[in-house]
């Protein structure tokens, strides 16, 4: 009997190993985030609101909030716009090839919004290649219009206009068809049927993704970074980023204040996205058939054409801009076939050693980000899924904030935590080490839903039978739960690289020199005037990454559902 | 109130190669309770929607009233119809599910509140009236379905599988609801189910679907005991009726090795046939068929003997009371004989003639 008891202990103890698991994954997800906290809140001088009376009452900081509202929420009407349009079509109508479009509304949100103001800035202006090669540029010196609130919030709607789309199909498809054949039968009639049924059934759906819309635009730095700190318009993550750049670490009290601001905001935000989509969950009842599908008839072939003009408008034609600026000898010279050019992308990919490290830069942080990620998120998976306590819950919980929190946020958080790693003389500021914690912080979600989606759909009876074949939990995670959540975890990997890649905002604030990355440097070039290498450079990223794009999507019919963000 | 001609009716879905339901004829009287049964695919659901609108009616007529409705909206066609799912709105209480119908066709308000309040006594909903569906149980929900159809006092109700969700015990209960309530308004009724218990058991007449035709249409107990074919005598009753190759001449029955003699020959069969026998027509006997027991099933009320007869598989339903012994000579009782064509599976022959006087012929 005791030895019963004993050798279930042994069995068992690999188990309880696992769950350790959860203690550095909550110190470098968390730490930074109680730390800023602390900071805000005087640390190391007893609790106090002094920094944070003095810093709100300011009127640097009132405007930054004001003008950081105004981007957002303009932001965040044009995606509503813009993703609810796509969603209900996409969602409730026979249009062909819905796949390819959906891909294609995606590709704004995957690339670098730095890279998303660059390319439009091409396409506009009088500057622009594209426009001075087909002769209709503005006169000189006229304005740049996207150097403005409404600039900003244009392009911060469309970089984003997929969150609403997402969360607002996941919702459609959630209303079952016999209800909308129940209300016809009862004599509701076209807007009748959407006004009654459909709308208020979507409205939950819509209004957490708008949500989530705002908060991503309260957190987006390159849009507002290229387009407003030319002009002088401040929002809260360029004010912070400008302070902490021109004055060093001596703002840190300062900035943390700020941090915690569009932290508060957000984390409001968030948590009105969970009440809404909680909403949405409970208000449905039974079995939902057979979604709703609407035949166009007619009208299917003018709708599709409408969708992909306004695609090739938000998408290919900025694209396109970006292209024949990199193609040019020189800034302002029209592109044609004889002053079609490769120096600036020979120059960016194989010459400068700025580039090129911060080409080896990022690729080596994405890199190890995906890696370690992989090996954490799969026994972390495991143990959430299989093993579920409290403390499973709450880190389950947790780890969301690092990545809805904005960038800066997070930056200002690993700043202060590892500018000298307590106990020890170590700092990891000015290193590449920090931006890759940071990293590890913000992406362990992306990781971790693929993978948790996974394993969440296999049937536990596999590992019992292999248990009960003899298999040690280590054998058992290696030979049973691996080889059927690599797909996911491949596909997670590559969102978190690619994410990763596109990063900026984390990056902007904690690069130095040596450690650039990609989307610091695109800024940089740009800022700098260097506009022809930027574009090349920015194009030859988003070739990278509607590659990697690529890649998940011609795997997705073979992942678990959930998987892939964009799949339904 | 109202009568529902259905003639020549088809469906070919666009892109399909053949027709889902093909030249229906059907004439349900008014306040009569019509039961669509069939096995999942054979039409049935796609023949009740395109009754109720939600399906376009590719080939033939459907008149509701008299009235030729192909092209009616769904809302014209002065139907209400009960969906599997029920399809409650989510968002409204149950009272504002009920009073929806009403209100899209601009009741005088006190007509609502009369007939809501009229439908929720009937259903014993008055508790839950300002209840999300949500906060309701499964049989509740069910009967706010039947209480949205009921308020608007249609022609017709149309019935798509409701009670598939509910569990065996509510559904029988449901079951008897649904026919005393159909019995006390006289409300012209179709009904889909798979299941043929509910069938039988809710039908005035039954309507036996396969591939998209008719098989038979009958009173319960007319398609019970003259089944149309081998599908509907496969299809209808439990345990299913027992099929087995026989070969016909004059009187005799043979089956395998063995055979039976009835009392006057088959009329218009000769030579090679399905023999269809229930398993409650077969009986021990002092001569008859030898048969070789495999397996006893125990129901309580009676056991089902499972076992074979020339090397094809039988099945008896018998008393308890009756003793089991591993080999046993049975005889079918009464006009208890069916036959069906070998290729089409129609039936052939006049069973009425088929009385037994069996003897076993070695």
């Amino acid at each position: 009997m005791t030895s019963a008891v004993a050798r279930t202990g042994v069995g068992r103890s690999p188990d309880r190993l696992i769950s350790l698991l959860l203690l550095p994954v909550a110190l470098i997800a968390l730490g930074p985030i109680l730390r800023l906290l602390a900071e805000g809140l005087g640390y190391g001088e007893g609790l106090t609101f002094a920094h944070v009376g003095e810093v709100m009452g300011r009127n640097s900081t009132r405007i930054a909030l004001w003008h950081s509202l105004v981007t957002a929420g303009g932001g965040t009407v044009i995606s509503v716009l813009i993703g609810a349009a796509f969603a209900f079509v996409v969602a409730l109508t026979d249009i062909r090839a819905k796949a390819a479009l959906v891909f294609c509304l995606m590709i704004p949100m995957m690339i670098p919004p730095q890279i998303t103001a660059l390319a439009w800035m091409q396409m506009m202006g009088p500057s622009s290649v594209l426009l001075k090669t087909l002769g209709i540029a503005p006169p000189m010196g006229s304005p740049q219009p996207l150097r403005s609130a409404g600039g900003i919030a244009l392009l911060l709607g469309i970089q984003h206009a997929a969150i609403v789309f997402l969360t607002l199909r996941a919702g459609l498809r959630m209303i079952p068809a016999d209800l909308v054949e129940a209300a016809r039968m009862s004599g509701a009639r076209g807007w009748r049927v959407w006004g009654r049924i459909v709308l208020p059934l979507s409205l939950p759906s819509l209004a957490a993704g708008a949500a989530m819309t705002f908060v991503t635009a309260l957190g987006n730095f390159g849009i507002p970074a290229m387009l407003g700190i030319p002009a002088r318009y401040s929002t809260l993550p360029t004010l912070i980023y400008q302070r902490l750049t021109g004055m060093g670490p001596s703002v840190l009290p300062e900035v943390a204040v700020l941090a915690l601001l569009i932290g508060a905001v957000a984390i409001a935000g968030v948590l009105l996205s969970r009440l809404m989509l909680s909403r949405r969950s409970l208000g449905l009842v039974g079995l939902s058939g057979r979604p709703l599908a609407l035949a166009l008839g007619s009208a299917r072939i003018w709708v599709e054409a409408g969708l992909w003009a306004f695609i090739f408008l938000i998408l290919v034609l900025p694209l396109l801009a970006l292209l024949a600026t990199s193609l040019v000898p020189a800034y302002g010279v029209p592109l044609t076939f004889g002053s079609a050019t490769f120096d600036a992308w020979n120059e960016v990919l194989l010459r400068q050693p700025v580039t090129r490290r911060a080409y080896a830069n990022s690729l080596l942080l994405a890199g190890l980000a995906s890696v370690i990620l992989m090996a954490v998120a799969l026994p972390l998976a495991w143990v959430m899924s299989r093993r579920p306590t409290i403390w499973t819950r709450a880190v389950d919980t947790l780890v969301d904030l690092p990545y809805a929190l904005p960038g800066v946020v997070l930056a200002i958080a690993c700043i202060l935590a590892f500018m000298r790693i307590p106990f020890t003389g170590i700092t990891l500021y000015g290193t590449l080490w920090i931006i890759l914690i940071a990293y590890l912080a913000r992406f362990l979600v992306v990781m971790l839903r693929p993978v948790q989606a996974a394993i969440g759909q296999l049937d536990p009876a596999m590992e019992e039978a292999a248990a009960s074949a003899g298999a040690r939990l280590g054998r058992r995670l290696w030979r049973i739960v691996l080889p059927l959540a690599a797909p996911s975890a491949a596909a997670g990997a590559i969102l978190v690289f690619l994410t990763a890649v596109n990063e900026l905002t984390v990056s902007a604030l904690l690069w130095s020199s040596g450690t650039e990355t990609l989307g610091v440097v695109i800024f940089n070039l740009e800022d700098s005037g260097e506009t022809v290498m930027a574009s090349a450079l920015a194009m030859s990223i988003v070739v990278l990454v509607i590659a990697l794009m690529g890649c998940v999507q011609i795997g997705a019919a073979r992942l678990p559902k959930g998987v892939v963000p964009w799949q339904n | 109130m109202a009568s529902i001609d259905i003639t020549g009716v088809s469906k070919i879905y666009p892109g399909a190669a053949g027709r889902s339901v093909t030249g229906i004829d059907l004439t349900i009287a008014d306040g009569e309770f019509i039961v669509l049964v069939g096995p999942s695919g054979c039409g049935k659901s796609t023949l009740l929607r395109m009754v109720a609108g939600l399906e376009d009616i590719t080939e033939g007529e459907i008149r509701i009233a008299g009235r030729r409705v192909n092209d009616l909206e769904p809302a014209d066609r002065d139907i209400a119809m009960v969906f599997q799912n029920y399809a409650l709105y989510p968002h409204m209480t149950v009272r504002e599910n009920m009073a929806y119908g009403l209100k899209n066709r601009k009741t005088p308000r006190d007509v609502i509140e009369a007939r809501v309040a009229e439908a929720a006594r009937m259903l014993e909903l008055g508790p839950y009236l300002d209840r999300k569906p949500r906060a309701l149980s499964g049989g509740q929900r069910q009967r706010v379905a039947m209480g949205r159809a009921i308020v608007r006092q249609p022609a017709a109700f149309l019935f798509d599988e409701p009670l598939s969700n509910l569990d065996a015990k509510l559904r029988v209960s449901m079951r008897g609801e649904i026919r005393r309530l159909q019995k006390r308004l006289g409300t012209t009724s179709i009904y889909v189910t798979h299941d043929q218990l509910e069938a039988m058991t809710l039908a005035d007449r039954l309507v036996v679907l396969n591939g998209g035709r008719i098989e038979q249409v009958g009173t319960p107990l007319d398609i019970y005991h003259h089944p149309a074919s081998t599908f509907v005598a496969s299809f209808i009753g439990s345990p299913a009726m027992n099929l087995i190759d026989a070969e016909v001449s004059g009187n005799r029955v043979v089956i395998g090795d063995q055979a039976i003699t009835l009392a006057a020959p088959v009329q218009g069969i000769g030579g090679p046939a399905v023999l269809g026998i229930r398993a409650e027509d077969l009986h021990p006997a002092p001569s008859g068929l030898l048969f070789r027991v495999d397996l006893v099933e125990e129901l309580g009320a009676q056991r089902l003997v499972h076992g074979h007869v020339s090397g094809q598989g039988l099945t008896l339903a018998l008393s308890p009371a009756h003793p089991l012994s591993e080999t046993m000579t049975i005889a079918p009782a009464g006009p208890a004989l069916h036959f069906f064509d070998v290729g089409t599976g129609r039936r052939i022959g006049d069973t009425a003639a088929a009385r037994t006087g069996a003897g076993v012929m070695a």
